[in-house]
């Protein structure tokens, strides 16, 4: 798991960060409650992560070396947390994002598409995340303007969205094999799968500005209490609106990775389940889904845990029924924890 | 109902209470809030038990159990918000849970033909197989009064039936009730507009701090003693007011000028000014428009008519962003879901509306933000361990504070403060009020709306009365005493009714119709 390159976080406790996160009156805080429930709660799913990584160290050969189970996990895990990024900052505004799925798969056709009519491989990069862009506004507009509950305002993308890049390709599927759009899922600079990289640099960033910038301060606020930010001058559209783009256009890069790794696109199947997987990343993390929370390293290290749980289950020939039994409890019990914050 | 006792964890609610109503009478309660009038009728009506004291009903003892068992007994509630289910028929919301049946089966005709019957009854013609829903209110209410009628109710509770009315809804509940009242139905009727008591109301009772204070014929109680007795002042005890005359206004603009501000029914015609250096005070009864007018000013509601300029400068505010850019500030009566932002930090409240400009490049300036903080901190007297404690675990008088600081680090001109003492103790009440007026010896301009007459009286300049939504009287300097403000609530003249004679002389004629005072 990757450090936390800033060090402390002032107000809401990390997901997933290192103690040094802590500042004095969380800890008086924590003195009134149950303390082992306090640590739980904040690095529970770390916790969680460490014990099955050290498990898996001892346990499964390979798993360390260089062509190593590690890099196959995090490549897996890495289009999770990225959209589980984005989630994040939206479940931090009170709101949820249920078209990422859709908007993966709209944004992987239109990518395809472009690379295939001879595009060059920018312009198709550019385009596809413009369209999801575009699938955010639609979203924003829904929740912050017309004040469409998230739940539903985003149901549609999610039952549209796919309709929509099935039509682009009349749902077939479309071989894809060029070069510098294949980078993306495939390279691997300083032997790190390329989109490892990706999924770092943009948890890195949104943390940054989640933590340092006017906009991530705001986000918390509206997520905490609407009414009071809009009654402080703020505007709770806006910053709903861009928590709804920020989301889709990440979900919309996960789409062109998952295109250019698997060397087609598939309106079919890409990015089915993936909004389930990203709230389940968020939520084990110990984010509330009431909002005014957002912890991006605790969405990354829960995508991490839970996928890295998975690969255990299978890998010790517990059937999936049974995992993905498994994997539901570890959720129940992170939102067990979660409520103890009375 | 005699001497009834109800505590909530200790904390007194009623105390010996006395609460009579004769058959075929309408008998209006009323009180400030907090008074007690919602925990008497609760209990009335079986969802509080009760901790001491006795209820008779047509004679018999009773003690509910439940609202339902009330309702079999014939006694009604309809609350200010109709809770009827909108998505089924008019028919079946009269009915809920009592549908004529026939075999098990729902009998509709019969359903249908004896709400339309009940509801004739009521003056009221309406399909009574369309959802609910494509009412008005005022039919929805009528179909909760019809639900009322069908159980066999004898006595009808009424909790601020009119708040959502137009005049002439108004109007046809009156015909009804009294229709009621012919037909030997008691209602208990419990309002803020004075002028609907006296309209339909035969007795009142009058409720202050959990007790009964007063209960009088209607006819035998003027407005300004009504007035005297919820807000708890003799005509003895005067409180004259603290500042007398001794400053006059500055020159120039008036920092903000709003004149004959109009929306919905709320604000039928309210006109203020405010000066650099001022604390004008909004005085008026719950329902009166103080509210309205504090959130139409600051942007947060939008105007039918009416125009608010600042410094002279006509302005449209049609958010609170405009109305912050205006450097004007607003502070609401409610701190725990229009103030503080819990679970953020005190640091994060306080520079809540100043963040965008303590933005450089996008990121927020730490030093800047932690160096407002700590002055604010300091100035005002904040207790709180820390910055960075979150805000909900500070004390109701801490958490004032901080968003009088919220505003007071944006170097606002005119700052709006809605019920800025409510439920916080005396102490920081003490604090908060010597801030105000320092800070307007500064120059800020500031509306002040309490239901404290004494908070109106002792710390404002200028006082403007509101009456259904109304600005009805202006007083300043010496004039503002009790007695005067008082006499404004009461009946919309003030000691000098200056240039809102016209007004004043409307909602006076309506008003009286045809009683003294």
């Amino acid at each position: 798991m990757a450090p936390d390159p800033v060090g402390s976080q002032v107000t809401e406790p990390v997901g997933g960060t290192a103690a040094a996160g802590t500042t004095a009156p969380n800890r008086l805080r924590a003195a009134r409650r149950a303390p082992w429930k306090v640590w739980t709660q904040r690095y529970g799913a770390l916790a969680a992560l460490v014990a099955l990584f050290v498990y898996n160290a001892i346990d499964t050969p390979f798993f360390l070396t260089r062509q190593s189970l590690l890099f196959i996990l995090l490549r897996q895990a890495a289009p999770i947390a990225i959209v589980a990024v984005g989630m994040a900052i939206v479940i931090g505004t009170a709101g949820i994002d249920l078209s990422v799925g859709s908007v993966m798969a709209i944004a992987g056709q239109v990518g395809a598409s472009l690379v295939l009519h001879g595009q060059p491989f920018l312009l198709a990069i550019t385009a596809a995340l413009l369209v999801s862009a575009l699938c955010g506004v639609f979203n924003g507009t829904l929740v912050a303007r017309y004040g469409v509950q998230p739940i539903i305002a985003t149901l549609i993308l999610f039952i549209a969205g796919r309709g929509i890049a099935q039509l682009i390709t009349n749902g077939e599927l479309q071989p894809l094999a060029n070069p510098s759009f294949q980078w993306i899922g495939l390279a691997r600079p300083f032997g790190v799968p390329a989109q490892v990289i990706i999924a770092f640099l943009v948890a890195v960033v949104a943390s940054l500005v989640m933590r340092l910038t006017v906009y991530g301060r705001q986000v918390l606020a509206v997520g905490g209490n609407e009414t009071a930010s809009r009654l402080a001058g703020l505007a709770a559209g806006r910053v709903k609106m861009l928590a709804y783009v920020t989301s889709a256009v990440l979900a919309g890069l996960v789409g062109l990775i998952t295109v250019s790794a698997t060397f087609a696109s598939d309106a079919n199947n890409t990015g089915v389940g993936m909004e389930l997987d990203a709230i389940a990343a968020v939520a084990v993390a110990g984010t509330p889904l009431t909002g005014g929370k957002v912890t991006i390293w605790g969405a990354v290290v829960g995508a991490v845990m839970l996928k890295l749980l998975q690969n255990t289950l299978i890998t010790h020939g517990i059937t999936k029924e049974v995992a993905q039994m498994i994997e539901g409890a570890v959720i129940v019990a992170a939102l067990w924890l979660q409520r103890q914050e009375a | 109902m005699r001497g009834i006792n109800k505590a909530f964890v200790g904390v007194p609610a009623l105390i010996d209470v006395d609460f009579e109503v004769a058959h075929g009478e309408v008998h209006a309660l009323i009180g400030q809030n907090g008074a007690g009038k919602s925990t008497l009728i609760k209990v009335l009506t079986g969802v509080h038990t009760l901790d001491a004291g006795r209820i008779e009903f047509d004679g018999r003892e009773v003690a509910f159990s439940s609202p339902h068992a009330a309702q079999l007994a014939g006694l009604s509630t309809i609350y200010q918000e109709v809770n009827l289910v909108p998505f089924r028929s008019v028919a079946e919301n009269v009915f809920l849970n009592r549908e004529p049946k026939r075999f098990g089966l729902i009998d509709w005709g019969r359903m249908n033909r004896e709400a339309t019957a009940i509801l004739r009854r009521l003056d009221l013609d309406v399909d009574v197989t369309r959802p609910l829903y494509e009412y008005s209110i005022a039919t929805q209410q009528m179909t909760a009064l019809a639900r009322a009628l069908s159980t066999k109710a004898r006595l009808v509770i009424m909790d601020e039936p009119t708040s959502a009315l137009a005049e002439n809804e108004v109007q046809t509940l009156f015909r009804v009730i009294r229709q009621l009242k012919s037909e030997g139905i008691s209602v208990v009727f419990v309002s803020h507009r004075l002028d609907e008591l006296y309209a339909v109301c035969d007795r009142v009772t009058v409720m202050r701090d959990g007790r009964t204070i007063e209960e009088r014929p209607m006819s035998q109680i003027s407005r300004y003693e009504l007035v005297s007795k919820m807000l708890g002042r003799e005509l003895a005890e005067q409180l004259s007011h603290r500042r007398g005359g001794d400053d006059e206004p500055a020159d120039g603009p008036p920092v903000l000028e709003a004149v004959d501000l109009r929306r919905g029914r709320a604000l039928d015609g309210v006109s203020v000014s405010i000066r650099s250096g001022e604390i004008v005070g909004l005085a008026g009864l719950l329902g009166s428009g103080r509210t309205e007018t504090a959130r139409v000013i600051f942007g947060a509601d939008q105007l039918d008519s009416g125009t608010v300029a600042v410094e002279g400068k006509p302005v449209q505010l049609r958010s609170p962003g405009d109305a912050v850019r205006n450097r004007i500030g607003f502070s609401s009566e409610d701190r725990k879901t229009e103030g503080i932002v819990g679970q953020l930090s005190v640091r994060e409240n306080l520079t809540l509306a100043l963040l965008p400009h303590l933005r450089r490049h996008g990121i927020v300036d730490r030093k800047r933000q932690t160096e407002t903080v700590d002055r604010f901190i300091k100035a005002i007297g904040i207790k709180c361990s820390s910055p960075e404690q979150p805000i909900r675990e500070l004390s109701g008088g801490n958490q004032q504070k901080v968003l009088l600081a919220r505003w007071l680090c944006t170097d606002p001109r005119l700052l709006i403060l809605d019920e800025p003492t409510r439920g916080i103790d005396v102490g920081a009440k003490r604090d908060i009020q010597v801030l105000i007026r320092q800070l307007a010896d500064e120059g800020l301009a500031v509306l002040l709306i309490s239901s404290e007459l004494e908070e109106i009286i002792a710390d404002s300049n200028r006082v403007v009365t509101l009456r259904d939504g109304r600005s009805v009287a202006e007083l300043s300097g010496d004039e503002i005493t009790e007695d005067a403000v008082m006499q404004a609530i009461a009946t919309g003249t003030g000691a000098d009714a200056g240039a809102d004679t016209g007004a004043v002389a409307d909602a006076d004629a309506a008003g009286r119709a045809g009683r003294t005072t």
